[in-house]
C-alpha cells in the first residue's frame, strides 16, 4: 500500500489524521466557548455529547486519528534520525528562515499528548467513562458534592481552582499553538495545495488559526479560574 | 576593502567510510579576504603538503558555483552562511579575524564519507536513472517551436531546474530528506509538455528510489530551501507531493 | 611525409554530409548489441555521444573523473548555443552560420566539417527542447534568441545564463536513462591513463579508479575521447580544477596527431585576478556584451587616478570616456569576436589605460542599459551574472562598472579527426573540445555547445558505424592479452616513478610556474624570442617536475596529489606543443597572435600562401621535437578575406 510504504504517503496520512484533528480542536473549541456565556447551555451539550452511540463512535475515531497520527509521527521521526546518519554535525546554527517549531513537532506533539492525557483523566474520566462503563465511583467528588456526568461547567470551575492546573494548561495550549502553526500549513502543502502565491497565505491561515483556537482554550480555563 | 585575516580551522579528517573522523586544528595566517574559502584550504593544503603530510580532500571542480561538486559544513551551513552561494563562491571577507572555522562533510546516510570532506552522492544519479528524463531518443524530433509554451511556465521550469545537485538540501535537513532535489527535477519535467507524457510515471519511480536509498521523510521545516545555493523553492516540493498523490489515486 | 587524408565526402559542399550519410555502412541491431565502446568524458560531447550510441543498442562503457557525469565543466557555460533556426526573420541560414564560424575561425577550419556543424545546428535545438531544457521563451511561448560575438543576426538560444548546464544536464538526463536500461555503463570517478592499442587499432584503455587508487583494464571494439580542452596548461584559465589534457596527450604519445596547439583562445570578460593564490578566473558571459558597453579612461591621468584609487569609474564623464571597441568597430562594436576584444582589452591596458590596482581591467558598464531598459530588464536578463559577480567581488554591477580582463577559456587545438570524427589511430574517435575541427583559430561565441552536441548527438553516431561495421566479427578481448598488461604496466611504472621522486615541490607551485610561462610568452601576444624563451623554460620546469616534486601519501589509494601530478607531467608536455606550434606558425590569426605579424592597425596579419594549413604534431619519443605533419585547408566556397569586423 503506498500510503504506508511510500515517503510522501506517510506524510499524507499525517496530513490528513492532522487535519481531522484539526477539524475536532476547531468544534472542541466552539463547544467550550459556550461555557463562558451559559453554564447551562453547556452542560445541555455534554448531556448530548454524553455516552449517545454518536458521541461514543465520534471518540473512537476521534482516538483513532490521534492514535495514527502519533504513531506515524514515531516511525517517520525514527526513520529519519536513521537517515541523518550516525555521526552528527559538531556544530550547528539555525537559519532565520527555518521556524523553531518545524524543528520541533515531534517533541510538542509529545507535550500535546501528554497534556491530553492529564486533560482526559480531569474531564473525560468524570464524564463519558463512567457513563460508558455504568461506574458511579467514577464521578468526580471533592467531598462537598459529587458533579454529574453531565456537569461540564462544574468540572471547569473545579479544575481549575487549582492555579497548577491552569499554568499545566496554558503550557500544554501553548504547545499546541506551535504545533498547530507549523501543523496546518505543513498538511497543506504535503496535500500539494501549496505554491509560491499560496505560502505566505497559508501561513498566516496557520497563524491566526492557532491563535484563535489556543485563545478559545485559554479563555474557558481563566474564565474557569475566575468564575 | 582588502585585507589579511588569522584563523584557526577545525577540518574533519575521515580515512574511509567505515573509519573513524575526528577533527584537526590547523592555524593559518594572512589570508586575503579577497581569496575565495577554497583558495584558503589551498593554502592550507600547500603548507600540509610542504609539511610532507597528506592533504585535506575536498570535493571541488568548477570554483564558479554551478557544477555542484563543492560540499562543505562550515560553521553550521551547508555551503557557509552566505546566501545563495556555493562554498566555492563563498569568500574570506565573510570572516573576520581570529575566527574559529569549523569544517564538516555532508552528514548524511546516503552520503557516507569517502574521505575527509568528500562524500558518495551517487546516490542523486541513482534517483535520475530512475526516471528524471524524458524518454527520447536522439533524433525524430519536431521542430522546437511545434509546442509553444508560455513564458511563465517556462520560466518556472527554468528555476526549478537550476538545480545543481549539490546535496545541500540533504545536508541541511536534519531528517536527510531529499525532497528539494528530487522535486526539483519533477517540477521542471512536469511543468513542460515535452515531460507531461511521463510526468507520473517518472514521479513513481523517482520517489521510490528516493525512499529505496534511505533518505528521510520531509517535514517541511524549510531548511533546504534556505541552503541551497540556487534558491530552488520548496513550493516544487508541493508540486512534487500533488504529482504523487495524483498519480496513486490515478492507478 | 606521411599524408594526411581527411577523408571529406566527394560533392558540393551543401551535399557532402547527405552523400556521406547515404552511402556509409551502417550496424544492424542484433550487431550493436555485441559491439562495446567506451566514452572518455561526460560532458556535452560525451554524455551527448554515449546517450545516443546507447540508445541505438551499443553497449557502452562512459568513464568520468568525477563524482557524477552531470559534474563536467560544460555545465559552466553560461551563455548559449547557436543555431540556424531563423527564428527572428533576421536574414539566418545554415550557410550564414557556416560563413561566420569560417570567417571568425580566421579561414583556419576544415569547410566541410563546419558546414556539417552548421546543418545539424537545428535538431540540437529541437532535441534539447524535447529533452526538457528549459530554453527561454518570449510571451507568446516561442523561443527567443540573443546576439554573440561575431555574428549580425540573433541565433543564440539561451537559459538564463545556465545554458551549458541545462544543456548538460539534458544530455545526463538522456545518458541516465540509457543507464536505467542497462545499455550504458558508467564509471564514475575513473581516470583515463592510457589507450589500449592492438594491432594498430585502439581496443581498449587503462583507467585509475581515484577512489581505491586500482588501475583496472577496460576493453571497446572502439574508443571515444570527449575529455575537453587543455586551457589548463595555464594554470589560471575559466576551466575548472579537475579539467586537463591528459587524455589526449595519452593518445598523441600513442600516435594520434596533435592539431593546432597553438589555438587557444582567450575570453575577453573574465573577473580580473586578484592575488597570488587565486585558483581559477571566472568567466561573464559574452551576452553582457550584448548590452554592456566596454570603456576605459580617454585620459591617461584618469587611469592612473582610478589605479590608484582617487578615482572611481563614476566619476568619469560620459566625454572622457573612451568606448575603444565601439570606435575601433564601428559594425560590431562591442560585439566583435573574442579574440579582438581580447587583444583590444590588451592594447588599452599596455598603454596604461587599465582600470583597477593593477592596471590590467576594462570596465563592462550596465549603465546605458539601465538608463535604456530599466533595472528590471537588466535584471531579467542578467540577474543570475550580477550575482556572481557581486559575491565574488563584492562589488554591485548595477551601480559601479563590472572589471574585467581576458583569461584563457577554451583551446581550439586538439586531437586531429577526420571528417568521421576518427583520430589518426583507427577506431580511436575525439569528439567535442578534445578535437581540433570545427573552429579554425578561433571559436566564436556559443558554438562550443553547438559543436559538442554536434559530434555526440547527430555525427559521431554515423560516423562511428563507418568504422565498427568492419569489427562485427571481432569478439570481445580478453583484456589479459599482453598489451593490456603492458599498457598497465607502463602507467604502474610512470605512477612508481612520480611517487618514488619525493622532491620538495608541490605539484601546484609547479603548475603556477609553467602558467606563468606560459601566459608570459605563449599568451595574448607571442614573438618568435619570446617562443624560443619558453620552450627552453619549459624544459627547465619538466625537468624539476621529474626531479623535485612530492607527493605526499600512497599510489593504491585515494590521491588527489598523485593525481594532480598526473595530469601536471602531461600539461608540461603540452604547453611545449603549444609553443613549438605557435614558434612555426610565422603568423597571426584567430587566438594566436605574433606580434611580428600585425598590421597597422593591430589587427592580426594571416599568411595564407605559407600557413594555410592544419599543422599535425606527430609524437616522436620522450626527448626528441614532434614531426609536423600538415593537412592543406582547401576553401572551395569561401573566398578567405582579412577578417573585417568594422563595416
Amino acid at each position: 500500500m503506498w500510503l504506508t510504504k511510500s515517503s510522501v504517503g506517510r506524510k499524507l496520512i499525517m496530513s490528513i489524521s492532522g487535519l481531522f484533528l484539526i477539524l475536532f480542536l476547531t468544534f472542541h473549541m466552539s463547544m467550550n466557548l459556550v461555557a463562558i456565556i451559559s453554564d447551562e447551555a453547556y452542560n445541555g451539550v455534554c448531556a448530548f455529547l454524553g455516552s449517545n452511540w454518536y458521541a461514543v463512535a465520534g471518540t473512537a475515531v476521534l482516538a483513532a486519528g490521534v492514535f495514527v497520527h502519533f504513531a506515524f509521527a514515531i516511525m517517520l521521526t525514527l526513520q529519519n534520525r536513521r537517515a541523518r546518519g550516525e555521526q552528527r554535525y559538531a556544530v550547528t546554527e539555525n537559519q532565520p528562515k527555518v521556524e523553531w517549531a518545524s524543528q520541533n513537532m515531534f517533541v510538542l506533539g509529545a507535550i500535546v499528548i501528554l497534556g491530553l492525557a492529564v486533560h482526559l483523566s480531569h474531564f473525560w474520566a468524570h464524564m463519558m467513562l463512567p457513563e460508558l462503563v455504568g461506574s458511579e465511583e467514577l464521578l468526580l467528588s471533592d467531598g462537598v458534592k459529587t458533579y454529574a456526568a453531565t456537569d461540564g461547567a462544574g468540572l471547569i470551575s473545579y479544575t481549575f481552582k487549582n492555579p497548577v492546573n491552569v499554568v499545566i494548561y496554558v503550557l500544554w495550549l501553548c504547545a499546541l499553538w506551535f504545533h498547530l502553526t507549523h501543523g496546518m500549513w505543513s498538511a497543506m502543502q504535503t496535500l500539494g495545495a501549496n505554491n509560491n502565491t499560496w505560502m505566505p497565505r497559508w501561513k498566516m491561515i496557520s497563524n491566526i488559526f492557532a491563535t484563535v483556537v489556543c485563545f478559545g482554550f485559554i479563555a474557558v480555563v481563566i474564565y474557569g479560574a475566575i468564575a | 576593502m582588502e585585507k589579511n585575516i588569522n584563523i584557526t580551522l577545525k577540518v574533519w579528517r575521515q580515512r574511509g567510510p567505515q573509519e573513524k573522523g575526528a577533527f584537526e586544528t590547523h592555524q593559518l595566517e594572512n589570508i586575503s579576504t579577497e581569496s575565495s574559502f577554497l583558495e584558503m584550504l589551498d593554502v592550507l593544503n600547500e603548507k600540509l603538503v610542504k609539511g610532507g603530510q597528506e592533504p585535506v580532500v575536498f570535493d571541488h571542480d568548477c570554483r564558479e558555483g554551478i557544477c555542484g561538486m563543492c560540499s562543505l559544513y562550515i560553521n553550521g551551513h551547508p555551503h557557509g552562511k552566505d546566501t545563495e552561494v556555493t562554498t566555492c563562491q563563498l569568500h574570506m571577507r565573510r570572516f573576520n579575524d581570529g575566527d574559529t572555522i569549523t569544517i564538516e562533510p555532508w552528514r548524511s546516510a546516503a552520503f557516507p564519507v569517502i574521505r575527509d570532506l568528500m562524500v558518495d552522492r551517487s546516490a542523486y544519479d541513482k534517483i535520475m536513472q530512475a526516471g528524471g528524463y524524458t524518454s527520447v531518443n536522439t533524433g525524430g524530433i519536431p521542430d522546437a517551436n511545434a509546442i509553444p509554451i508560455p513564458k511563465t511556465i517556462a520560466d518556472e521550469a527554468m528555476d526549478a531546474a537550476s538545480c545543481i545537485g549539490c546535496g545541500a538540501c540533504v545536508a541541511a535537513c536534519k531528517n536527510g530528506s531529499a525532497m528539494l532535489f528530487v522535486s526539483a527535477k519533477v517540477s521542471q519535467l512536469a511543468l513542460l509538455p515535452q515531460g507531461k507524457v511521463e510526468a507520473a510515471k517518472r514521479v513513481k519511480a523517482m520517489i521510490a528510489k528516493m525512499d529505496e536509498l534511505g533518505f528521510g521523510n520531509c517535514t517541511n521545516t524549510r531548511a533546504c530551501e534556505a541552503e541551497c545555493p540556487k534558491g530552488v523553492s520548496i513550493s516544487n516540493i508541493a508540486r512534487l507531493n500533488r504529482e504523487f498523490i495524483c498519480a496513486k489515486l490515478k492507478d | 611525409m606521411a599524408t594526411i587524408d581527411s577523408k571529406i565526402p566527394k560533392g558540393p559542399l551543401a551535399q557532402k554530409w547527405t552523400n556521406y550519410k547515404n552511402h556509409q555502412k551502417l550496424v544492424n541491431p542484433a550487431n550493436k548489441r555485441k559491439l562495446d565502446i567506451i566514452v572518455v568524458g561526460t560532458g556535452l560531447a560525451g554524455a551527448s555521444a554515449a546517450a545516443s550510441l546507447g540508445a541505438l543498442g551499443f553497449n557502452v562503457l562512459n568513464f568520468c573523473i568525477q563524482d557524477s557525469p552531470r559534474r563536467a565543466h560544460s555545465i559552466a557555460a553560461q551563455g548559449g548555443i547557436n543555431a540556424a533556426k531563423n527564428y527572428q526573420n533576421d536574414g539566418d541560414s545554415v550557410y550564414r552560420l557556416f560563413y561566420d564560424t569560417i570567417k571568425g575561425g580566421d579561414y583556419r577550419a576544415r569547410e566541410a566539417n563546419v558546414y556539417r556543424l552548421a546543418e545539424v545546428s537545428n535538431s540540437i535545438i529541437d532535441q534539447c527542447v524535447a529533452q526538457g531544457v528549459p530554453f527561454a521563451r518570449e510571451y507568446g511561448g516561442l523561443l527567443d534568441n540573443r546576439s554573440f560575438g561575431g555574428a549580425q543576426v540573433s541565433r543564440t538560444f539561451y537559459a538564463k545564463g545556465q545554458t551549458g548546464q541545462q544543456l548538460l544536464l539534458g544530455a545526463y538526463s538522456a545518458l541516465s536513462r540509457q543507464v536505467n536500461k542497462g545499455t550504458v555503463k558508467l564509471y564514475t570517478r575513473y581516470e583515463m591513463l592510457d589507450v589500449v592499442i592492438i594491432e594498430g587499432r585502439a581496443r581498449g584503455i587503462i583507467a585509475r579508479n581515484l577512489v581505491t587508487g586500482k588501475i583496472e583494464r577496460f576493453f571497446g571494439h572502439a574508443v571515444v575521447i570527449g575529455t575537453g580542452g587543455y586551457g589548463n596548461t595555464y594554470f589560471l584559465s575559466t576551466n575548472a580544477m579537475g579539467s586537463n589534457g591528459s587524455a589526449a596527450m595519452q593518445i598523441y604519445r600513442k600516435g594520434a596527431y596533435f592539431a593546432n596547439p597553438c589555438y587557444a583562445q582567450i575570453h575577453p570578460t573574465c573577473i580580473p585576478v586578484h592575488g597570488d593564490i587565486q585558483s581559477k578566473l571566472t568567466l561573464m558571459s559574452e551576452s553582457l556584451r550584448n548590452d554592456g558597453r566596454i570603456w576605459v579612461p580617454k585620459k591617461l591621468e584618469d587611469a592612473k587616478a582610478i589605479q590608484e584609487g582617487r578615482k572611481t569609474a563614476n566619476d568619469i564623464p560620459d566625454e572622457d570616456r573612451d568606448f575603444y571597441l565601439e570606435r575601433r568597430y564601428p559594425a560590431f562594436g562591442n560585439l566583435v569576436p573574442r579574440d579582438v576584444a581580447s587583444r583590444a582589452a590588451k592594447e588599452r591596458c599596455d598603454k596604461g589605460y587599465g582600470v583597477n590596482n593593477t592596471g590590467l581591467a576594462v570596465y563592462l558598464d550596465f549603465k546605458y542599459a539601465i538608463q535604456r531598459l530599466g533595472a528590471d530588464v537588466v535584471a531579467q536578463k542578467y540577474g543570475n551574472l550580477f550575482q556572481m559577480y557581486e559575491k565574488i567581488t563584492d562589488e554591485n554591477p548595477y551601480e559601479v562598472p563590472m572589471k574585467i580582463f581576458p583569461a584563457i577559456h577554451y583551446t581550439m587545438g586538439g586531437i586531429w579527426v577526420d571528417y568521421e570524427l576518427m583520430t589518426s589511430i583507427p577506431g580511436l574517435f575525439a569528439i567535442g573540445e578534445a578535437n581540433f575541427s570545427d573552429h579554425g583559430a578561433n571559436r566564436l561565441g556559443a558554438s562550443a555547445l553547438m559543436q559538442g552536441l554536434a559530434d555526440g548527438y547527430f555525427v559521431l553516431p554515423y560516423t562511428i558505424q563507418n568504422y565498427l561495421a568492419d569489427q562485427i566479427q571481432v569478439a570481445r578481448m580478453s583484456t589479459d592479452l599482453p598489451e593490456f598488461v603492458e599498457a598497465e604496466k607502463a602507467v604502474q611504472d610512470k605512477i612508481n616513478k612520480l611517487m618514488s621522486i619525493r622532491g620538495k615541490r608541490s605539484v601546484d607551485s609547479i603548475h603556477k610556474e609553467l602558467g606563468h610561462v606560459m601566459w608570459e610568452y605563449v599568451g595574448m601576444g607571442r614573438t618568435k624570442e619570446g617562443l624560443e624563451i619558453a620552450m627552453k623554460k619549459l624544459k627547465e620546469i619538466k625537468k624539476e617536475f621529474w626531479s623535485n616534486v612530492f607527493i605526499p601519501g600512497e599510489a593504491n589509494t585515494l590521491n588527489t596529489e598523485l593525481e594532480k601530478a598526473l595530469r601536471l607531467s602531461d600539461f608540461l608536455e603540452i604547453g611545449y606543443l603549444m609553443a613549438i606550434d605557435g614558434y612555426n606558425r610565422n603568423e597571426s590569426c584567430g587566438g594566436h597572435f605574433r606580434e611580428e605579424f600585425q598590421t597597422e592597425e593591430g589587427e592580426a596579419l594571416r599568411q595564407d600562401d605559407q600557413y594555410s594549413y592544419v599543422a599535425c604534431w606527430k609524437y616522436t619519443g620522450e626527448n626528441s621535437d614532434p614531426e609536423l605533419l600538415k593537412e592543406p585547408l582547401d576553401y572551395e566556397e569561401t573566398e578567405r578575406k582579412t577578417r573585417n569586423y568594422k563595416n
